[in-house]
Order: C-alpha cells, then structure tokens, then sequence
C-alpha cells in the first residue's frame, strides 16, 4: 500500500522533504511508517524527537494505528500559531 | 466563520459579521499582533506555515468544543499565513452570545485551544537570522485549565 506523507516548519526543512509516498506491506500502523523512514539515513533521526506530533488523515494522533493504502500521514514540530 | 489566508482582515467587517445575529447582547473578540521583540531578539517579521485542510478542520472542531461548553451563538476565526511584518494582524477570534460572560470565556478558549491544537508554525526573521519559535509551556498551561 502507498502512503502519503507530510513534513512540516523546521522538520520539512531539516529532512530536505514536504511531501513522499512511502510502500508499506498491508496492515502496517504508523510505528512501522516511522521506522521506515528513520532507515532511510541520519537526517531521518529527526523524526525520533519526542517532541514530533503525528497526525494522520489530518486528526492528531494519540496512539499506534493502523494504516490504509492512501493515508495521508504528517510529521510536525508542537505548533505555534496565534 | 474559518478562515485561513494569505490577506489582512478588516476587524470592522468582522465584526459587523458577528453583529449581524440579532438576539445577541454580546460580542468579544481578540487581535493577535506581530511584536517587535521576542526572547530578547529583535523581530523583523514573521513566516507563518500552515498544514493546508487539517488547519481549518481543527480550527471547526474548536469552534464546535467552544460550542458544547458556552451558550454562544456564533464564533469566527480568521488566522493569516505566509510573510507578515512587526505589528501586522495575525489572528482574529470573534465571539457572540446573548451574555457577555460566555462570549468572554469562549473568546479566551478559543485563542488558548488554538494556540495548541492548529497547525500553525511561525519562523521568526530577526536580526540574528531565521528561527522556528519553539512551543511554549506557558500555552500548554493555559490550553490545560480549560
């Protein structure tokens, strides 16, 4: 399955990337998305931050889940609007 | 009313939006500035980044949670993105209701909920270069006493 994947502020900056599709075996959850990209090189280790929040499908996620071919998931730094 | 955009806002329309249900006896609202000094750092300006489409969804799911938990009528968000200079507008949130206190109270939600939940990031153009601003804990504090 595709999944579309979002990068963005000091994150999308520091990856080089706003926007991938990244192949997952079915039935993968958004752990197995994160450790695929933490192996494509060290810049990836950014996403190991703590402080990164997930969203997918556009709603924040507060726990594992599992993912559908044509999730959009994004990676992003605690916010700062307002 | 959501909206996120690239263009100042006139807080007189706004307002007259907001004015325009009848049975309320209050309004509230509140501007959000660009400042000149931040963190002992000069401003220059402001770069707001925004996650097109989840942006506006959070944005609705805190006008209906401010709706569950106040008697108001109507609220309106307006939040500007992309290049912004010191004491440009940033954020209108508008609220009506038939008494000023829940106006009061959703208008302050509002602001504090956003400042948590939306997906803005701002970078800061200072004299010492481009900086991403880092969450504060004092807005998470404020987001937790709702």
């Amino acid at each position: 399955m595709i999944i579309k994947v979002l990068f963005f502020a000091r994150l999308k900056e520091q990856l080089g990337e706003s926007s991938i599709s990244v192949e997952l075996v079915d039935g993968s959850d958004t752990n197995a998305l994160k450790e695929t990209l933490l192996a494509r090189g060290e810049q990836w280790l950014a996403l190991n931050d703590e402080a990164i929040l997930m969203a997918v499908n556009q709603n924040h996620l507060s726990q594992v889940v599992t993912l559908n071919n044509g999730d959009e998931v994004a990676f992003f730094p605690p916010v700062t609007g307002g | 009313m959501i909206k996120v955009q690239l263009e100042d806002f006139d807080v007189g329309e706004e307002y007259q939006r907001l004015r325009e249900r009848t049975s309320a006896g209050a309004i509230v609202f509140f501007v959000g500035l660009v400042r000149d000094m931040n963190l002992d750092q000069q401003v220059k300006g402001l770069q707001l980044e925004h996650y097109p489409g989840m942006t506006e969804v959070q944005l609705e799911k805190i006008v209906v949670e401010a709706k569950t938990r106040w008697p108001i009528q109507d609220a309106s968000i307006v939040h500007r993105v992309g290049d912004l200079d010191v004491s440009d507008q940033i954020v209108f949130v508008g609220v009506n209701s038939a008494h000023r206190e829940a106006s009061f109270e959703a208008c302050h939600f509002i602001m504090d909920y956003l400042k948590t939940k939306a997906t803005f990031w701002k970078k800061e153009r200072t004299l010492g270069g481009d900086v991403w601003l880092d969450a504060r804990e004092s807005d998470l504090k404020a987001k937790d006493k709702w």
